[in-house]
């Protein structure tokens, strides 16, 4: 019994207009994870901005489902509380606003949008300080403002507690590897992994497939010239590590 | 005396806007000359000195200027078509609050005045609430006079402490010192007189609410503090304003007398009504507040909020004349639509090994116009002086204007000065980054506004600065999308 999650059907879209995905297409069902691999430059990022709605992007063609929702006419707030999460590559820093504020803004605008009440704010204190101890990120840490000062790796860990607080239905991770050292790395990949619970579903986009020996994907996609050219099962991800993707680009 | 009385009849008008109060006003005809600053000094029953310190005040006053080099425009005031005094009618003088007019009373409960709980919640706040120009309840005066701290009306203390009044107004802000407070000298009705006693550090925070109610009534408060050797006092000022149409001027003094060894935190919430959309109505806010640290080691610390007013004039100072006495200036100041506000510090460095900090943060939105204009002297004497400011600027849409004039003056080569500057918008990128976690596009904003006035909010008092919090999210209401 499979449920689609999320479908993409022949997506189209462009930026500045420069055509940058055509004709992408993915369906993640409830539960899998998929990861999506690719050279630099391949527009790996600009697909995740799309799911998320980040202004700048425009859609040409095509239609992506979340839940059976048409996906591209919620705004970038609705989708987040519809359930989607993105893990950035570039994370922002955000002055004076302490984690613990941000992200209680978040789950309580995520709460208020499935009808629940607002979180106990000592409860949720003592939870963020709890996840935050899985990706080592102390008390202090957590009390500091958004990515302020915050070393690349700290950030990315930063981004991974936010997904373990936020708990989305589906969660997107770009390049959630880069600037990780490979301590850091298995911090990350052991905490997104306890996530992965038969119903969450994620989407790993990736250069490198050392993430993925910590967290194995059902599927792995390769992406180059804004479409999917193989997909395959996690051997895919070898495969790509030894032969490098010059030979997918020219199958395309 | 009957004249007096005529003239009130006459005027007790009825009131057609907004939250307006129904309280027969007893108003003064319009205009401004010698004998209506009789009148009001009659009306007050002021002493002679103070009746000829107004005339005084008033006769300079006809010599000067409105001053123009500020970045301000608004439509020319009119001074001779306003009204300079209204107090709201009560026959006797009300010794609780049951005794005051109910209809007041729900005018401050529907501006979220907690008045009547401020009693109950004994020990936290004492309120002089200043309606128009007279107050009309003042709490919590048995607690602080067992205390000795004196905190009444300005006009009460005028007839209870002649001496404090007439020793220490004017000695801050001479009437000689600029166009508006030379009018407020001449023609101040009420405002709060605070003296608190040698090596007393005062038992509770001390505020007022001010509110500008009868139709075209300048607002000329005057605020007095004075803290003896080695005393302690924290005063709060908030103020709200009801709807209307015409601009309203307010003109208010503070001055602030600090003695040897004692301290003072002053902080202000300021939302006065600042217009509609396209700038109609609104407060004009011409305001002089001065604090003088005469005595050594004495230290006076400002803060404010400022997100009212259609135009507002403002530049909160401390004169450093003890050694070692420091001065401190942390301000938030948030304009909308089409308000304007020209804002800052002075820090006149005198004293030696004297220092001062300013932290200004601006916030510019809509089609509003902002400027920070600072001045931090050094006189030749002040031996070591210090001084460290940081003024920031956030734009918020591509219509605003923000501007930093901070002005140095040093005479003294021992002196360090530092200034920091950095203007920067909210970014898209910032805001996506909230929107993608779930936070909706407006609340975005108030967190990374409320982030990056942190720093000055961290210096309110903890319930002025909840209060600070929602006021900043309703003046930013409408500014993105």
């Amino acid at each position: 019994m499979t449920t689609p999650l999320l479908e993409i059907e022949d997506l189209y879209a462009r930026v500045c207009d420069k055509e940058i995905v055509k004709g992408f297409n993915l369906t993640i069902n409830e539960g899998e994870v998929h990861a999506v691999m690719g050279p630099n430059g391949a527009g790996k990022s600009t697909l995740s901005n799309i799911l998320c709605g980040k202004p700048g992007y425009e859609v040409t063609s095509g239609s992506v489902r979340f839940k059976g929702k048409d996906l591209l006419a919620m705004s970038p707030e609705e989708r987040a509380r519809e359930g989607i999460f993105l893990a950035m590559q570039y994370p922002v820093e955000i002055p004076g606003v302490p984690v613990t504020t941000f992200l209680k803004h978040a789950v309580n605008a995520i709460r208020k949008h499935r009808g629940e009440p607002e979180l106990d704010t000592m409860d949720f204190v003592k939870m963020v300080r709890e996840e935050g101890r899985r990706f080592r990120l102390d008390a202090e840490m957590i009390k500091r403002p958004v990515n302020v000062g915050f070393s690349g790796g700290e950030k990315k860990r930063l981004e991974a507690l936010q997904m373990a607080v936020l708990k989305p239905d589906f969660a997107i991770l770009d390049e959630a590897d880069s600037g990780l050292d490979i301590d850091a790395l298995k911090v990350v990949a052991d905490g997104v992994g306890a996530l992965r619970d038969g119903k969450r579903s994620m989407l790993i986009i990736t250069h490198f497939q050392r993430l993925l020996d910590h967290i194995v994907p059902d599927f792995v996609h390769v992406y180059a010239d804004g479409r999917i050219v193989k997909s395959g099962g996690r051997e895919l991800a070898a495969e790509l590590e030894e032969k490098g993707y010059a030979e997918f680009e020219r199958a395309k | 005396m009957n004249k007096i009385t005529e003239i009130a009849d006459e005027s007790g008008d009825k009131y057609k806007y907004g939250f307006v109060t129904e309280i027969e006003a007893d108003t003064v005809p319009k205009g401004l000359n010698a004998d209506i600053i009789r009148l009001i000094s009659a009306k007050k029953g002021e002493p002679e000195w103070l009746l000829d310190w107004r005339l005084k005040a008033f006769e300079f006053w006809q010599t000067m200027k409105e001053p123009s080099w500020a970045k301000l425009s608004y439509d020319r005031i009119d001074y001779q078509d306003l009204c300079y005094y209204s107090a709201p009618k009560q026959k006797v003088a009300p010794k609780s609050l049951d005794e005051v007019d109910k209809s007041l009373l729900e005018t401050y409960d529907k501006l979220g005045i907690p008045l009547k709980e401020q009693e109950v919640l004994a020990g936290v706040v004492a309120v002089d609430a200043v309606f128009d120009s007279v107050s009309v309840a003042t709490t919590y005066r048995a607690k602080l006079a067992e205390k000795g701290v004196i905190f009444c009306s300005i006009s009460e203390a005028v007839r209870e402490h002649p001496e404090l009044v007439r020793r220490y107004l004017g000695s801050v802000v001479p009437y000689t010192d600029n166009f508006f407070a030379c009018l407020n000298s001449a023609v101040f009705t009420d405002g709060s007189f605070v003296y608190i006693p040698k090596g007393v550090r005062c038992p509770m925070e001390l505020s007022t609410y001010f509110r500008i109610n009868a139709k075209n009534t300048g607002q000329f408060e005057r605020t007095l503090i004075i803290a003896d050797d080695k005393s302690y006092v924290s005063y709060l000022e908030g103020c709200t304003a009801p709807q209307r149409d015409e601009n309203q001027l307010h003109a208010a003094i503070v001055e602030i007398v600090v003695l040897k060894d004692a301290e003072v935190k002053y902080s202000t919430v300021q939302n006065w009504y600042p217009g509609d959309k396209d700038g109609k109505g609104g407060v004009y806010n011409f305001v002089t507040k001065r604090a003088a640290c005469r005595g050594d080691n004495s230290k006076i610390s400002w803060t404010q909020v400022e997100t009212g007013s259609a135009v507002t004039w403002k530049y909160p100072s401390c004169v450093l004349q003890g050694d070692n006495s420091v001065g401190e200036f942390y301000s938030v100041a948030i304009t909308n639509n089409r308000q304007q506000a020209d804002t800052g510090t002075k820090m006149i460095h005198i004293g030696r090994n004297t220092s001062s900090k300013i932290v200004s943060k601006g916030i510019s939105a809509g089609f509003s116009n902002q400027t920070y204009r600072g001045l931090v002297k050094v006189s030749p004497g002040a031996r070591n002086a210090r001084n460290y400011s940081q003024c920031d600027s956030l734009l918020i849409g591509s219509n605003c204007g923000s501007h930093t004039v901070p002005y140095i003056e040093n005479r003294n080569k021992t002196a360090k000065i530092e200034h920091e500057a950095t203007t920067s918008k909210i970014s898209d990128e910032q805001l996506f980054y909230c929107q993608s976690r779930g936070i909706g596009e407006e609340e975005a904003v108030s967190l990374i506004v409320n982030g990056f006035c942190k720093e000055v909010m961290q210096h309110l008092p903890m319930e002025f600065a909840i209060e600070a919090v929602k006021l900043i999210n309703i003046s930013l209401e409408g500014s993105v999308g």
